[in-house]
């Protein structure tokens, strides 16, 4: 355990896809074979869409996070989550090239458990009051996109979302009052590498052994070590989705329980090992000052990590954060297109599909700042704006040769110029919509829309950018990245 | 300016192959089909031919490389044999190495030839290919009509066009050019179509309909080339002359410079438009001009060209197109041969069968098609790339005398 005045929560944000399925349209299609999963067959589940994965989630979350945030003074960039892309290549190093952070920042890929971002929180809250870091802030990011197969439980409790905190010694929105964990080697569920499905043990000995008996034990050692009153914790978050769960270990425990938190069951879904961390951000959303929230991880053994919010909470400026994400959602009922876009069934894509998708390291590497951050260029002497940046300046009454600077374009908005909704490319969600936009302040480009409803598409539209994956190269195993515009939301 | 060309290279011979899905041809032998009438209206042996130039677009599909496929597919005698690419208006670039070449006097007889089999796909349309592994990377890979189409999106914008009446003026485009490929021997498509059956196709690129697209095919033509001295001297009596050639390239404005261009136009063919109506002496190109073939690849790049050709006044052009100004019979007829509409686009050779039909309709040679007032002056439109990034070409081709 760990006490004392430490650091604490700066800022928090989080990424919802906007895609919700419909559990019952899940349901629908496979009562047949399953028609004892009916039960699980209410509200909606968020879906990431085909060009999203941990990394664009995270990218996305991290954005929210950083809503007014000088990202100089981002000391590292660290992402939890047990669906990396990569096994081998830091995702989080993608992470920070979006954000278009400096290259001396550090980066960390933590995996393995459903509690690996409450493990990399406590790490990262220690880190903050220990005085060894530089002054500069951490990025917690935490990301899950789980495959489950189709007929099981998991495709309908389950759920595709990110979220992020900035942890730092400054102005902490809520500071760090602890932490409390064990570790036991309980195998409720297992993932082994190249597997694609979790393999998961009784429910009834999950729930008596690992929530009450786990749980439940490091609640009561916990509490203690931490010196807090159960009465007195105001938001008790156990990312548990199995119904009843933490309203029994609150009512163990001693917790109010109008302190128990929503686990978000009818409107995301677990979002595994986001999810601690999604509820987190969720609670301090909803949150006055001075409330006290005991956050609960669950994995091979339990983390406790207790907070306090201050008065700086009502200072953040606005985010989408998790209310937004929720606001923004929208009703699907196409099953087998989710099934499609998370390669679990196998459609004819016909022969445009085959298109080698190939991308050379190198080119890759040189444009880096580009292709991950969107970084365009800026002449410095006539102020015009391009993307890409180029020796020579697209500016037809200045051609100014080796005048132009860096200039970050993604968090720039833009309007649609021309567009099309085009069928006959492949997309694997057609018919693909593109086309040219112009970014205020400057620059335009051709890019591929995101999010786009065909109702909701015409020239002039308001769009802001989004990180998306823009092709695999299925040969070699390759995701690759890139930008796209989406529509602004709307003002209700 | 330049002094240009006017005048300075005669047609000496062309042909055509018949365009179609030629599943009995390989590229060489479309070549050859093309050229053998191509000789034969020039009345001289390939042994006299100093320099060709091949355009061909998509090589990895057709037959690779080099001029070399040209050279032994004619058996041509070891002359320099110059294979050149510049998207969909690599015909016009081939005709233009070979009158360049006359022109300099480098050579006195020059061939042009343009092919592509665009059927040995397997799929539709045109074949999915890398612009490059930097560009993959950032820019959008989509389809043709996809990259069209967003002139109509820009056009409505612009000009305050409702979107039934533009997809209405489309459909006429497309309607007009069946009428007339209806009567061309060696069109691929040879049926003629109603408005509605444009307006009610299936989408394959909002707004264009499977009827505002042309079609995909295999086809080859060919230009040979030679000064009118030579050519009277030859026997030449009805001599067609180059009147200008001119070609613009864009340099990213229009794809990279905020605030710009309005995706409405095309900034190239204004431009090679402007350079060519100078360097043919045009100054009334809708009193002047007796008939064009313009790159009619979809139905909105036609009615925008005829605004980008001066032919139409700025987003005026949908209200002509629907008044009939560019039918067979009506001022300045356009694809009086059916345009890429009905002979489809294999893309080496298009430029060329606009430059062939200007040609035949010049020598009043076109049949059943033939303009009824005598022409004087052709212009032929072949455009490569997309509207945001391309290559225009405008070439005038005219009686000696006019």
């Amino acid at each position: 355990m760990t006490n004392g005045p430490l650091g604490g929560i700066l800022s928090f944000g989080a990424y919802i896809p906007k895609k919700r399925l419909q559990r019952a349209s899940i349901y629908a299609a496979n009562a047949w074979f399953a028609g004892g999963l009916k039960g699980l067959a209410k509200g909606e589940r968020a879906i990431g869409d085909w060009d999203e994965d941990a990394i664009t989630m995270a990218v996305e979350a991290a954005r929210d996070t950083l809503e007014g945030v000088d990202r100089t003074t981002v000391g590292s960039v660290a992402l939890a989550s047990t669906t990396l892309p990569f096994v081998d290549r830091q995702n989080s190093g993608v992470i920070k090239e979006a954000l278009n952070l400096a290259d001396e920042t550090g980066a960390m890929d933590v995996t393995g458990s459903m509690r690996a971002a409450t493990s990399l929180l406590i790490q990262a809250l220690k880190g903050a009051g220990g005085g060894s870091g530089d002054g500069r802030v951490q990025l917690v990011l935490a990301s899950e996109m789980r495959k489950a197969r189709p007929a099981s439980e998991g495709e309908l409790v389950n759920g595709d979302a990110a979220a992020g905190v900035l942890v730092g010694s400054g102005d902490a929105v809520a500071l760090f009052k602890g932490s409390y964990s064990t570790t036991i080697d309980f195998v409720d569920h297992y993932r082994s590498t190249g597997m694609d499905f979790d393999y998961g043990w009784e429910s009834r000995w999950i729930r008596d052994e690992g929530f009450t008996g786990l749980i439940g034990g490091a609640l009561k050692d916990g509490l203690k070590a931490l010196g807090v009153e159960a009465g007195t914790i105001d938001k008790f978050i156990v990312p548990i989705s199995v119904r009843g769960v933490p309203d029994g270990l609150a009512k163990k425990a001693g917790i109010k329980p109008e302190a128990v938190a929503d686990v978000l069951s009818a409107s995301v879904g677990d979002s595994g090992a986001a999810h601690p961390l999604l509820l987190l951000v969720a609670a301090l959303e909803a949150a006055k000052p001075g409330e006290k929230i005991l956050l609960v991880g669950f994995g091979q053994g339990v983390d406790l990590i207790l907070l306090e919010t201050t008065e700086a909470l009502a200072k953040l400026s606005p985010r989408k954060g998790v209310k937004g994400s929720l606001a923004r959602g929208q009703k699907d009922e196409n099953y087998l297109r989710w099934l499609f876009h998370r390669g679990l069934l196998d459609l004819e894509r016909g022969m445009r599909a085959e298109a080698d998708q190939k991308q050379p390291g190198t080119t890759l590497w040189r444009n880096r700042k580009a292709v991950l951050g969107l970084v365009g260029g800026r002449c410095t002497k006539t102020g015009t704006v391009q993307f890409p940046r180029s020796d020579i300046s697209v500016n037809p009454n200045d051609h100014a040769a080796h005048t132009q600077e860096d200039y970050p374009l993604a968090d720039k908005r833009a309007k649609i110029v021309t567009y099309t909704a085009d069928a006959l490319t492949y997309s694997p969600a057609p018919p693909s919509y593109y086309g040219m936009i112009d970014f205020d302040g400057g620059g335009r480009m051709m890019i591929e829309f995101a999010d786009v409803s065909a109702d909701d598409v015409e020239v002039g539209r308001e769009m802001e950018m989004v990180f998306r994956i823009k092709g695999t190269d299925e040969m070699r195993d390759f995701t690759k990245y890139f930008w796209k515009a989406a529509p602004v939301a709307k003002e209700a | 300016m330049a002094r240009g060309i006017k005048d300075k290279v005669a047609i000496l011979g062309m042909g055509c192959a018949k365009f179609g899905e030629r599943w009995d041809k390989d590229a060489d032998q479309l070549m050859v089909e093309a050229f053998e009438e191509a000789i034969g209206d020039a009345g001289i042996d390939s042994s006299q031919i100093d320099a060709a130039w091949l355009g061909v677009a998509f090589d990895a599909v057709n037959i690779g490389p080099s001029g070399i496929p040209l050279s032994m597919a004619l058996r041509l005698p070891n002359i320099g044999v110059t294979k050149v690419e510049n998207y969909c208006a690599s015909g016009t670039e081939s005709f233009r190495g070979a009158v360049y070449a006359v022109a300099s006097g480098a050579a006195d007889i020059a061939l042009a030839l343009g092919v592509e089999k665009l059927k040995d796909t397997g799929y539709g349309g045109l074949p999915v290919r890398t612009r490059g592994t930097t560009f993959d990377m950032v820019g959008v890979t989509g389809s043709a009509p996809g990259n069209f189409a967003q002139l109509a999106s820009a056009y409505r914008a612009a000009h305050g066009v409702g979107k039934d009446d533009l997809k209405r003026a489309m459909a006429h485009v497309s309607v007009k050019s069946h009428a007339n490929g209806a009567k061309n021997p060696k069109a691929h498509l040879r049926k003629a179509v109603d408005m509605e059956t444009v307006l009610g196709a299936p989408m394959i690129a909002e707004p264009l309909g499977l009827f505002d697209c042309c079609g995909v095919s295999d086809g080859a033509a060919c230009a040979i080339v030679t000064t009118p001295e030579i050519a009277r001297s030859l026997g030449k009596k009805d001599l067609v002359t180059v009147k200008a050639l001119q070609i613009s390239t864009s340099n990213g404005w229009e794809l990279q410079q905020g605030g710009g261009w309005n995706g409405s136009y095309f900034h190239t063919t204004r431009i090679a438009a402007t350079k060519a109506y100078e360097e043919a002496g045009v100054t009334n190109p809708r009193e002047q001009i007796s008939l064009t073939e313009v790159h009619d690849c979809f139905s909105i790049t036609e009615l925008v060209t005829m605004e980008d050709l001066y032919l139409s006044k700025e987003g005026e052009g949908w209200r002509d197109v629907l008044d009939g100004v560019f039918d067979a019979d009506g001022q300045v007829p356009c694809q009086i041969d059916g345009g890429l509409k009905c002979f489809g686009h294999p893309i080496g050779a298009s430029g060329l069968r606009m430059i062939y039909e200007n040609y035949l309709q010049l020598l009043g040679r076109a049949g059943e098609r033939q303009r009824k007032t005598p022409p004087s002056l052709a212009l032929s439109h072949n455009l490569g790339g997309m509207p945001s990034q391309n290559v225009s070409a405008v070439a005038i081709v005219g009686l000696a005398d006019a």
